[in-house]
Parts: structure tokens; sequence; C-alpha cells
């Protein structure tokens, strides 16, 4: 269970008040006008912006002060995911061990994460040397190796194109029920949400409310949503 | 970068800061104790002050009105090897200045090539010893330097506005006054101040060309009354003098320039409709022969005048060049080892990297004589001749290695770190996996740099060696005063090459990098 209980986040002036919980397991959208404080929500539960009042616990455990790398969180960003130096192996296997000196069992590890995401073949490659979609697979596979229970996604299929985008969210969605992990993912589209979330978090005027059903809400939209889906 | 994020450690490159910062106020507050003002300036002291000046602002200005024609010409011309001779033109920074000035000898010198083109023309010989030969060589390096800078600011205009005069019909004369002038306004000041103070603190030009009670420039004037008179005193108070005029000239050249030495993307020719005359296409191609040919002439003369005496060198060169390479390479390393944790400090906190650029404003024979003062009460310096240059050399190339590394770290950091912390990679791991690999190319080319600034040094060494200790430089110096000019030419080959391999070695190391 995650709790943000009562807290306020400072991003740099900006200022985004939350009091909810999170069910261990749920698949939740962040969703709200841009500029409303989504990407903050999430960077606080990752640790990179400080909170400046309350508590965040998770499973109970009082994380508010952790550092990232502490946190039981694994994160996508918009953009940035890989390294670009170093191979899709290695970037997978800095999810195991961050320098990255792997022992046989877990080479083993990324190879079978490799295969679970359709990157079998692509160990070797550069990022760049991948397509859009590939890299995303790539970061995914990363995501899985690291096995963190919480797993925060600020967009990272943002730039990739609408079947593509469904793919991954598909993708997303399978790995995080198999891991029993905790989602959640900003969205600006209410579709992504409708079709991988179970619930969904409305951030807006500087506010992160409790989650609410996905179909419920958005079929039924209050007024600061409403203006948000026109 | 946001809180908790903080992937790279800052307190290495305080520390690195703080020793460099504490070295180099240890040297001046040495000389400041040491400085005998009871006596004051004598007449030879006034008189070297003079010249300092007056030869910096000679230099300062033949520089810049020679710079600004060519560099319009390379601003308004495209030709094949423009790209080659636009990198020629940052060469002089890694030329050793004992090679540039056995060049100057072999073609401005008594019996050098001018002499005996003038000598069929019947006219008279001239001398390249005094003001005009320190000038001259001030010029041969900075006038590159100077070109550099002025052709950025002409490609800093924006293409529209060519375009739009082109549209009102302007010609040469309208867009010189409505653009290139403003322009010019702008940057030859800074570019002309930033050459003065560099030739404030010459050294190796004055102690070869210049010399006697006429030519005698501040840092001359310390090594002189430290190696003939010992006299430590009167030389503290000449390098204080020295400090002062310095930092008066470096606050000048900030004050009146913000932009930096390393400009990237000269290759491109803005589009021009108004010099298409065949008239300025004759002037520009005469204007940017003429500079390459005085650029070029010099080294083909040493290529020319060495390589008789390349194959049968004296045994000392051969120890020299040894010292030379042992020296450079203490000093590369120990350059990296400052500038690397600097950077990465300087990329989270900017204040950091001014400690480096003390180097800037410190002149190497002041800092020399002041670690001679530290030295002498408990050591010998001479028997620390080798290791106190490789330091110097080391704290002078660092401002420019910090230019170079300091840019690439923030952006590393800016772009990876939240990524690390997410990881959890810890400092150590993402120095090792994503700044090392990610800035070889940065890291190769400062380290280039230091090695040939090193290896062609000839400064603070003149102040230490025993007549037993050289390096190459200060071996090819005493081959000159000798008046083994044969000997002397071919070891500044020898020089010219180990400092071209030895830049080439580190810089295509660090792009030959994997990624």
């Amino acid at each position: 269970m995650l709790r943000l209980d009562n807290i306020r986040v400072d991003n740099g002036g900006f200022f985004l008040d939350a009091d909810l919980g999170v069910e261990p397991g749920a698949s939740v959208a962040v969703i709200g006008p841009s500029g409303a404080g989504k990407s903050t929500l999430l960077g606080a539960i990752a640790g990179f912006h400080p909170v400046v009042r309350g508590r965040i616990l998770w499973g109970g455990t009082d994380i508010t002060h952790d550092t990232p790398g502490q946190r039981p969180v694994a994160m996508l960003f918009q953009d940035g995911n890989l390294f670009p130096h170093l191979t899709v192996s290695q970037n997978v296997g800095l999810g195991i061990r961050p320098d990255l000196r792997l022992n046989v069992a877990e080479e083993d590890r990324v190879r079978d994460a490799l295969l679970r995401v359709g990157l079998r073949t692509l160990g070797e490659r550069k990022p760049a040397a991948l397509s859009g979609g590939q890299q995303s697979r790539a970061a995914l596979a990363r995501v899985l190796v690291q096995k963190r229970p919480l797993l925060l996604l600020d967009e990272p299929f943002a730039a990739l194109g609408p079947a593509l985008k469904a793919e991954m969210l598909d993708l997303v969605a399978a790995l995080a029920r198999e891991a029993k992990a905790t989602l959640l993912m900003v969205s600006h589209d209410p579709n992504d949400a409708r079709r991988i979330a179970e619930q969904v978090i409305l951030v807006a005027e500087g506010r992160a409310e409790e989650p609410a059903p996905t179909e419920e809400l958005l079929d039924n939209p209050p007024p600061a949503l409403r203006d948000y889906l026109g | 970068m946001a809180f908790g994020a903080q992937p790279v450690r800052t307190w290495p490159g305080l520390a690195a800061a703080a020793l460099v910062a504490a070295v180099m106020l240890a040297a001046l507050v040495a000389v400041a104790l040491r400085a005998e003002t009871g006596a004051g300036l004598g007449a030879q002291d006034w008189s070297a002050i003079r010249f300092t000046v007056l030869q910096a602002a000679l230099s300062a200005l033949f520089s810049v009105a020679l710079a600004i024609p060519v560099a319009r010409a390379l601003a308004r011309r495209s030709f094949p090897g423009r790209g080659l001779l636009i990198t020629l033109l940052g060469a002089p920074f890694i030329l050793p200045v004992i090679v540039a000035v056995l060049g100057l000898l072999t073609v401005f010198g008594r019996g050098g090539w001018l002499n005996a083109l003038l000598g069929l023309a019947g006219l008279p010989p001239v001398s390249i010893y005094g003001l005009h030969g320190v000038v001259l060589a001030h010029v041969f390096f900075n006038l590159p330097l100077a070109t550099r800078l002025i052709l950025q600011g002409w490609q800093e205009i924006p293409a529209e506005r060519f375009r739009l005069a082109a549209q009102l019909g302007a010609g040469p004369r309208e867009i010189w006054r409505l653009l290139e002038r403003p322009m010019l306004a702008r940057t030859a000041p800074g570019v002309a101040a930033l050459i003065f103070a560099i030739c404030l603190t010459s050294f190796a030009v004055a102690l070869t060309l210049g010399g006697g009670p006429k030519a005698t420039t501040i840092e001359l004037a310390i090594y002189q009354a430290f190696r003939f008179d010992f006299d430590l005193g009167r030389s503290a108070l000449l390098a204080l003098v020295q400090i002062v005029l310095t930092l008066a000239a470096a606050t000048l050249a900030l004050g009146v320039s913000a932009r930096g030495g390393f400009g990237a993307g000269l290759d491109r020719v803005v589009q021009r409709w108004d010099a298409r005359t065949p008239g300025l296409r004759a002037l520009d191609a005469g204007l940017i022969l003429a500079a390459a040919l005085f650029l070029l002439a010099p080294l083909a003369a040493i290529a020319a005048a060495g390589l008789p005496g390349l194959l049968h060198l004296p045994e000392q060169v051969y120890m020299a060049c040894l010292v030379s390479v042992f020296v450079a390479a203490v000093s590369t390393i120990l350059l990296l080892c400052l500038a690397l944790p600097i950077a990465l400090a300087a990329a989270r906190m900017p204040l950091v990297e001014q400690a480096g650029l003390l180097g800037l404003a410190v002149s190497p024979l002041v800092l020399g004589a002041g670690l001679f003062l530290l030295i002498n009460p408990v050591a010998s310096p001479f028997a620390l001749a080798l290791p106190v240059t490789a330091l110097v050399n080391a704290l002078m190339a660092l401002p420019f290695a910090l230019r170079i590394l300091t840019p690439k770290a923030r952006e590393e950091v800016d772009r990876h770190a939240r990524l690390a912390a997410t990881l959890n990679m810890g400092a150590w791991g993402f120095f090792r996996l994503v700044l090392l690999p990610r800035m070889r190319p940065q890291i190769g080319f400062a380290a280039g740099l230091a090695a040939a600034l090193s290896m062609g040094d000839l400064g603070v060494i003149a102040l230490f060696a025993d007549p037993e200790t050289a390096t190459l430089p200060l071996q090819i110096y005493r081959l000159m005063a000798a008046y083994r000019m044969e000997a002397a030419s071919g070891a500044a080959l020898l020089l010219l090459i180990l400092s071209v391999t030895a830049f080439w070695l580190c810089d295509r190391g660090g792009r030959h990098a994997a990624p």
C-alpha cells in the first residue's frame, strides 16, 4: 500500500498537495491538465522533489527521506531511459547491479528479460540502433529485472504512434500483473487510462485527488476534468 | 538537479580546487612577503614595465588590425581547404614558442629568407631582435587566435540580416556600416584585451628575441634577477608588479568581453550578395594567401632547417627529449586528476570553476618564483626542478581544460543523473559507467592540450634547472645561445613532432572510443 499522508511537494516553487492511498497491485492513471502537477506527483514518490509537509509511506514504512535508489520504485521518464553509450544488455543489467559486475546467473536474467520483451537478438546493440518501440521495450526489460514493487511511468511512450503506444501499454500492464507490481502512469489520453487502469488520480489546480474508478470518473467527469477533456 | 538525485560527489572537486587555490595563494604570499619594497623600483625595472606594456599593446593592436580583414575574407569566401586553414588557425596554441621563434628566425633572421630577398633587391637587411621581433612573434601567435574569434563574431551575424541587406540593395559599404562595424565594435575590444593580457606574461619570446635593457619584459626581468643576480627580493618585487598588471589586464579583458575561445561551427559560410566584384574577390584571395603564408612559412622553415640536423643530434638533446616526455606525461596526469573532479563539482556549483581560472591571473614565472621561495628553506629547488615544472604546467593548462570539460560534465549530469539515481548507481558507478565513457573525447582533447603545452613550455624550467637538467625546449635555447643553430633547428623539429604527436595521441585516444 502506497500512502501519501497529507503531503506538500515543492517543485522549484510550484507546490502540489496530495492526501491519498493506492492499493497494492493497482493500476492507476494520473490525469489532468498540463502543468497541473502530474509529473511532480510521480517525482515526489520517486524522490526527485522534496516533500515539505506530510509523509510518504510504503507498506507502513516511511520513505519520505530515502534517496531515489533506496525506494521501492522503478521509473520510466519521458526520455533518457537508456544510456546511449551502453549496449541494450548493459542497460538492462544496470537494473540488477548498478556497477554492472554481473555473474552468470545475472546475465541469464538479463537474457530472459530481453526474451520476455521480444528483444532476444538485440542485446548487443546500442540504443541508437533500435527503433523507438524497441527502445521502450529495452527500458521495460530493465524495469522487469529491477523487480521493484512500484512502477512509475511519466509518459515514456509519448513519442510513439498510437498503435505502438497501445502495444507498449498492454505489455506494461501484463508485466505489472505478472510481478504483482503497483502501477502509476501519467497520461494525457483518457483512452490510455481506459485501456489499462482500473483507477484514475485526477491532478488539477495543485492538488492530487484520491483514486477513483476509471469508467465512473471518465463517463461522469467533475468540472475540472470536464474542462480538460473538452 | 533535483533533490535527492545526486550521483555526483562535489567534495573531491572542492578539495582539488582548494588545493589549486592554496598553491597559488601560497606562492603569491611568499612573493609578497619577500618583495623588497624599501628599495623601490629602479630605472631598469621601470623600463621593463614600460616595455612589457608597450609590446603587449602593439601586439594586440597589430594582431587585431590584421585579423579583421583576414576574418572578413574567411567569412565571405568558400574555397577548398578553408576548413583545414581554420583548423590550422588553432594550431599555434599547441606550437612550442621556441619552435616558432626558430622558424621566424629562419624566415626573418639575419641570414634568413627575407633578408636574402631584400639583398637581391639591393635593400638593407632587417633585424628581428628587439621590440619589433618580440611583436612579430606575438602577432604570429595571436593573429590566428584573433582571426578565429573575430570570424566567430562574423558568423554570429544572422544570415537573414545579410539577406535583408541584399534585398534593400546594400553594397559592401552599407553592409559594413549596418552590420559589420557594430559587430566589430562589440568583439574587437575584447579580443584586443585578451591578446594584451596574454602578451603581458610573455617570457620565452622575450628571452629569445628580446633581452637587454631596451627589450626586457617583467617576466624576463624576474628570471634575470633570479638567475644572474640571485636577488630574490628584487625578483619578488617584480613578481608583485607582474601580479598587479596581470590582474588589471584580466579584469579589463573580462570586462570588455564575455566570449569563449573554443568556438565551434566555424565551417559555415554565410551567403553574401554584396562582395561578388572581381576586385573584392582578388583582395580576399590575396589576404587569405598572405595570412596562410605568414603562418606556414616559419613552420616550413623549421622543417627545412631542422631536417639535416635531425639525424645527428647531440647527446644532450636525446636526454632532454626523455625528460620532456616524462614531464609532459606527469603534468598531463596531474592535470586530469585536478581538472576532472573540479569539472564535475563545477557542473553542480559553477563557482568552483573560478578556482581553476586563477591560473589565468598568475603568470608562470611569478608562480615559479613563489614556489622557489617556498621550497628554498626546506629543500634544494634545483633538485625539484622537474616536479615543479610538471605542477606549474598542469596549473597553467587547468583553465583551458576546465573550459573543455565543464560544459560536457554539466550536460551529462543534467541528462543522466535522474536515471542513475533511480538505478542507485552511486557516485563511483556513475563516474565509471557514464561520465568517463561519455566524456572521453573532451578528456582526450584536454589531455592533448595539456601534454602539448607542457612538452613545449619554456618558462619555469628556465628558473629552476641546473646546468645538468634540461627539458627539450630549454636544451634548444641553450643550443641557440651557443650559436649551434643547426643542432637547435634539428631539436626544434623533434620538439615540434613530439608536441603534435602528444596532442594527436591523446585527442585520437579520446575520439576513437567505443561509442
